[in-house]
């Protein structure tokens, strides 16, 4: 990557026997939204805490814009951090923990009382200056920590799943938030979750990971369009995985066979002729409607209604269970348990998948 | 007997009756003669406070006892907050050590403690001995029989209760504070100085309290160590009235040590939350 900030090259952390980094290296672009996402284990974490400088490499090394930085303690690699408990110091006002930063880095007292004013303002917190911690809410405290990571300029914000504490609505609320602030300064944002909606909703890319090595790196829409492996299909989003055998074809359009059906697939890389390959096929691109209108038939095994969309098992006797998700708003058949129905999929929906 | 004529509050205070009688006939009710013997004997009246004001000995032991409470907490502050700090940042298995090391002079009594400490600071103790025989010395030090050696052997016997609250408080401290405070560019000094020290406060004035308290009324340690040469102020009683019979001077004394430890625990109680330093340990 050309403009590159931060660059990751092939880290190893292990902890015992387990290997929290297995040889990660990554490039992460200036002023980008970046999301390491994975289950708890897959390193996420640790990848960060190494960038911030609070866990020691085994081997690898890190640089901030061409310089190294592998050696050097968190205090003198000047990126705000965002805790996942918020880690306010709670001896301290809000205007205080703000102006920590800026007093370690000696600022003259006016200059610090200018900068709490701009970052109270920045995170619509001035009314709360001379509150403490303890006095605050989690979603007036999350702000709290952002105004105060961000108070000395970093070129880089690193946040370590920040908005895991807080309840489901104020989540969605602050997400739009920390975008508007991502766009508004154009700072780099280095984002740990764990949800795949968060990272989802937010990314510029996201890095999969998973025990402690990159499964895939993409923005969101190619990540969830085009998995790599069945990991990342399984994590990001629903998926299901049908076995199929590669019978002929061309590039742009293969034959595939799988449990007594053939369909079409429309994939640019045509795998060798006669071998198996596992493909993923979301769950809201299969159509359902009534017997004989779509490709297979199949019948209804189970229904779950979730308000904008209805979630329905079909069994198909080669095909075994194939989760599909429609809008019930769409007129149509009312799918209910033992219901005979069609189903199919347009050739584009399936992903040819790697071994993983 | 008629349902609802024991109301819980009445089933409350029946539970609490015995310790209560205790309480009041060993402890109250003795602690009640003795003020009334300091102002009987030997004859009615305030004269045996007015000694406070008038016998130099008296007001020496009082100085010497405060002084001894106050380096002593210092003392046990210091290594206390070290040992606790230790303990914070010690691997799992090492806590467990480490806490058993802090509390296991508990299990020992104070008397044989502080006679360990005659064997070895005395003339002939293991400390001179030592130290002539590397030829560091010619004559033994006086290593005790004076405030010296009563310091020493306090600070010992007092460290525990300093290590007990400043490790709880620690306890609660998360460690990502530190971590922020590095992330934000502070230096490992200013980190623990800034965010670390102000969060053990409430621990070290428990601490402080408890060790300083403990001291004004300390008695073996002193006596035996001090040799009859630091007469703190708990040893001055036992004198008045062991040796001289003086009830009503070592009474008096008794009371005033008393009243005198009510005031700083009452000046304390506006910096600790006494309930959370006495009641609420973990």
């Amino acid at each position: 990557m050309s403009n590159s900030v931060l660059s990751v090259r092939n880290a190893v952390k292990r902890y015992g026997p387990v290997r929290a980094l297995d040889d990660v290296s990554l490039e992460i672009g200036d002023g980008e939204f970046l999301t390491l996402l994975g289950p708890s284990g897959s390193g996420k974490t640790t990848l960060l805490t190494a960038i911030a400088g609070f866990t020691e490499l085994d081997s690898g090394s890190l640089s901030l814009r061409g310089t190294d930085i592998t050696g050097q303690t968190p205090d003198k690699r000047n990126f705000g951090m965002v805790f996942q408990g918020y880690a306010l110091f709670p001896n301290m006002t809000v205007a205080g923990n703000i102006a920590f930063p800026l007093k370690v880095r000696k600022w003259n007292s006016s200059d610090i009382n200018t900068r709490v004013a701009e970052c109270l303002a920045l995170v619509q917190m001035e009314k709360y200056a001379d509150r403490l911690p303890s006095q605050l809410s989690g979603g007036q405290q999350q702000r709290v920590a952002l105004a105060r990571a961000l108070s000395f300029r970093p070129s880089v914000l690193l946040l370590d799943e920040p908005l895991s504490a807080l309840d489901k609505k104020l989540r969605a609320d602050l997400q739009w938030e920390l975008k508007d602030l991502h766009r508004q300064l154009g700072v780099t944002f280095i984002y740990v979750t764990h949800d795949q909606d968060e990272a989802l909703s937010m990314s510029d890319r996201i890095v999969i990971l998973k025990d402690g090595s990159i499964q895939q790196i993409g923005g969101p829409g190619e990540l969830y369009n085009a998995p790599r492996t069945p990991f990342v299909a399984d994590f990001l989003g629903k998926s299901n995985f049908i076995e199929a055998e590669v019978t002929g074809g061309a590039p742009g359009a293969v034959q595939c066979a799988a449990g007594g059906e053939s369909f079409t697939v429309a994939s640019a890389a045509a795998p060798a002729t006669g071998s198996r390959r596992k493909l993923a096929l979301r769950p809201e691109r299969v159509r359902i409607g009534a017997p004989g209108a779509e490709a297979f038939t199949g019948q209804v095994r189970q229904l779950s209604y979730l308000g904008e969309r209805a979630h329905v098992i079909v069994t198909h006797p080669g095909l075994g269970e194939i989760l599909v998700s429609c809008p019930t708003w769409k007129a149509g058949i009312t799918p209910e348990p033992g219901l005979g129905v069609s189903f199919g999929w347009d050739s584009d929906a399936c992903v040819f998948l790697e071994d993983a | 007997m008629t349902p609802g004529l024991l109301t819980d509050r009445h089933r409350y205070w029946l539970l609490i009756l015995p310790a209560l009688a205790v309480m009041i006939i060993f402890y109250i009710w003795p602690l009640v003669n003795i003020l009334g013997i300091s102002v009987t004997e030997p004859e009615p009246g305030l004269g045996n406070y007015a000694l406070l004001a008038e016998s130099r000995p008296i007001q020496t032991s009082f100085i010497i006892t405060f002084r001894v409470a106050a380096i002593t907490t210092v003392f046990c502050l210091v290594l206390g907050y070290i040992v606790s700090y230790a303990i914070y940042n010690a691997s799992k298995r090492g806590v467990g050590l480490m806490v058993a090391l802090v509390l296991l002079p508990f299990w020992i009594s104070v008397l044989i403690r502080s006679f360990s400490w005659i064997v070895l600071l005395g003339r002939s103790g293991l400390v001179n001995d030592a130290l002539m025989g590397m030829g560091l010395i010619d004559r033994p030090l006086r290593l005790m029989h004076n405030e010296f050696g009563v310091l020493i052997a306090m600070v010992h016997v007092m460290l525990p209760f300093a290590v007990l609250p400043i490790m709880a408080n620690m306890k609660g401290i998360d460690r990502s504070f530190v971590n922020a405070a590095r992330g934000l560019g502070a230096s490992e000094w200013t980190a623990f100085w800034q965010v670390y020290f102000p969060q053990t406060k409430p621990g070290v004035l428990s601490a402080a309290l408890l060790v300083f308290v403990l001291s004004l009324g300390f008695y073996i340690t002193p006596a035996l160590l001090g040799g009859g040469r630091v007469l703190m102020i708990s040893e001055y009683i036992t004198y008045q009235i062991q040796e001289f019979l003086k009830w009503g001077t070592g009474t008096m004394l008794s009371v005033t040590l008393l009243v005198a430890t009510g005031v700083v625990i009452l000046a304390a109680a506006r910096f600790v939350n006494l309930r959370r330093a006495f009641l609420e340990r973990g």
